[in-house]
């Protein structure tokens, strides 16, 4: 018969065995990590962040946006019909942290992009009850007040780079006026576009970038990367 | 291991049968039908370990006896939905909309699916029930930019307005003051003049400035009393229903450096169907021609 009392007495083998059982904890949690690869889906479309666009998800971490929007169409009927196709892990392979979330106070954002004018995301973070009066939303008007801190965005990429978002070299070196032309119309874009397909260029105020220019460019990007319609990027499979 | 297992004299129950420096512990197990039940659950556990997604692995994952996956269900369940209303949607993908209106299921199909559609998608803009809002023009009020019929609504749409999309319905107002096309004192004059087409009493010798400058530079698109042009997008400006305000200082605004409002183009999102469906409920609204 099995008597708990001889583990209970050897300190040694108490010790080696629940060094065992945290173990299979920890592989169990930690192997799938090397093989991470093997769970993200080969579609075709998903770039890393535009300057401009990882900014304003700097910016949309940094007020908590993810504690009332959640970022995943889950796979379920009455979701697929209001968002559109169901989020997949390709498209949050290059979001350190992801903003999948979980709460939704306010409505699901991972397919917000193009759905709105960039105007309308402008007077909705600015006043939201001014163009939807039933909204809960704070208001975040300062956002278009508070000039973007730019001066790091180098080192913000290279950091992201370090844990595997491939941005190159040039990625880098254009960093400064990729996110500059991002946030003028006026500006040549054709680089810009280049580098990052489908990024939105904000209407700006002309002058230096907000936090909120980021913000909407940002917006405007989620959950369009991925070209549903494309035979290619059809029924993603692991 | 339990030694000595005694009656509890004041309790009735059993002890454990240890004892740690004296001290005794009264032996009162689980409810079975709490033990079985966990019992139960563990052994469901396993069964369901076989049959559904599970066990990662290096290379992938054990799929499961039963093959299910939560996207192969979402696209079946999708998929037999939208057979459910075959019928309706696809006779309104192809009829035409006169047919449509003639036909009280295909209309109440249509109406449904398009309130539907227009609380999700249109809402936040035009406002609830096409009321409109500051900058997004009310649908409910017939002030038509691009028209008012079905087809005309049917394509703004599909396609937007300055969407960026090759079909999109385009138009540009230059910048009469950043471009310094017109000075500032013929602005003023220009705004005195426009506000008389709405019927704000304004006189004085820039009322007749202003018409000559509006004859000049703004008939062309607003035509010559300010009746707007739909071919061009042009707003009616012989009316209250000025999209960015109708104040002096928004009239000047709007002179000075036009703002210019972009709807996405719906094709990507919407099918036919589902946009023909909300031109009849966007038409149905109380401005429909």
């Amino acid at each position: 018969m099995f008597r708990h009392e001889i583990i209970e007495k050897n300190a040694i083998l108490m010790l080696v065995l629940t060094l065992l059982t945290v173990a299979i904890g920890g592989i169990v949690e930690v192997v799938p990590l090397f093989t991470i690869e093997t769970t993200v889906e080969h579609v075709k479309g998903v770039r890393p962040y535009s300057p401009l666009e990882a900014r304003g998800r700097d910016i949309y971490v940094r007020e908590g946006c993810y504690t009332c929007h959640s970022q995943m169409v889950r796979a379920l009927r009455d979701e697929v019909e209001r968002y559109g196709h169901y989020s997949i892990a390709a498209e949050s392979m290059y979001d350190h942290p992801f903003q999948w979330g979980s709460k939704r106070i306010g409505p699901d954002l991972a397919r917000v992009g193009g759905k709105y004018s960039s105007d309308w995301h402008y007077a909705h973070l600015i006043n939201a009850q001014s163009v939807v009066p039933e909204s809960l939303m704070p208001h975040y008007a300062f956002l278009a007040d508070t000039p973007l801190e730019v001066e790091d965005v180098v080192a913000r990429m290279k950091a992201q780079r370090a844990v595997g978002v491939p941005y190159s070299d040039e990625d880098i070196a254009n960093a400064a006026a990729d996110l500059r032309a991002q946030a003028d119309p006026a500006a040549d874009n054709t680089d810009l576009l280049k580098r990052y397909p489908k990024a939105v260029t904000v209407p700006g105020n002309g002058q230096q970038p907000t936090e909120m220019d980021a913000l909407v460019a940002y917006l405007q990007v989620l959950g369009t990367m991925v070209d549903f319609a494309d035979p290619a990027n059809e029924k993603p499979r692991q | 291991m339990p030694t000595k297992i005694e009656k509890d004299s004041v309790t009735g129950h059993t002890t454990t049968g240890h004892e740690w420096d004296g001290l005794k512990e009264l032996n009162r197990p689980l409810p079975k039908w709490w033990l079985y039940t966990m019992y139960a659950t563990i052994a469901w556990a396993a069964v369901w370990f076989v049959l559904y997604p599970s066990w990662p692995g290096i290379g992938g994952y054990f799929h499961g006896t039963l093959g299910y996956s939560q996207r192969d269900k979402v696209e079946a369940d999708v998929a037999a939905v939208a057979k459910q209303r075959a019928g309706a949607m696809d006779q309104i993908a192809a009829l035409p909309f006169d047919q449509i209106r003639k036909d009280p299921q295909l209309m109440a199909m249509a109406e449904t699916a398009g309130r539907i559609t227009f609380a999700n998608n249109c809402q936040p803009c035009h406002g609830a029930g096409g009321g409109g809002n500051p900058g997004y023009p009310a649908l409910a009020a017939g002030n038509w930019l691009w028209g008012g019929t079905l087809p005309e609504i049917q394509q703004t749409i599909t396609y937007g307005i300055r969407s960026g999309d090759a079909d999109a319905r385009n138009s540009q107002m230059p910048r009469f003051g950043a471009d310094g096309i017109l000075k500032p004192e013929e602005i003023q004059q220009v705004a005195t003049y426009v506000a008389t087409l709405y019927g704000r009493p304004e006189t004085g010798k820039d009322v007749e400035a202003g018409k000559k400058i509006f004859a000049e530079n703004c008939a062309v698109c607003h035509g010559d009393v300010g009746q707007g042009n739909r071919e061009m997008g042009a707003p009616k400006l012989a009316a209250r229903t000025h999209l960015y305000g109708d104040d002096r200082a928004a009239i000047i605004a709007q002179i000075t450096n036009p703002k210019m409002g972009v709807m996405p183009a719906w094709h990507s999102r919407l099918d036919t169907a589902t946009i023909k469906s909300l031109a009849i409920y966007v038409h149905s609204l109380g401005g429909g021609e």
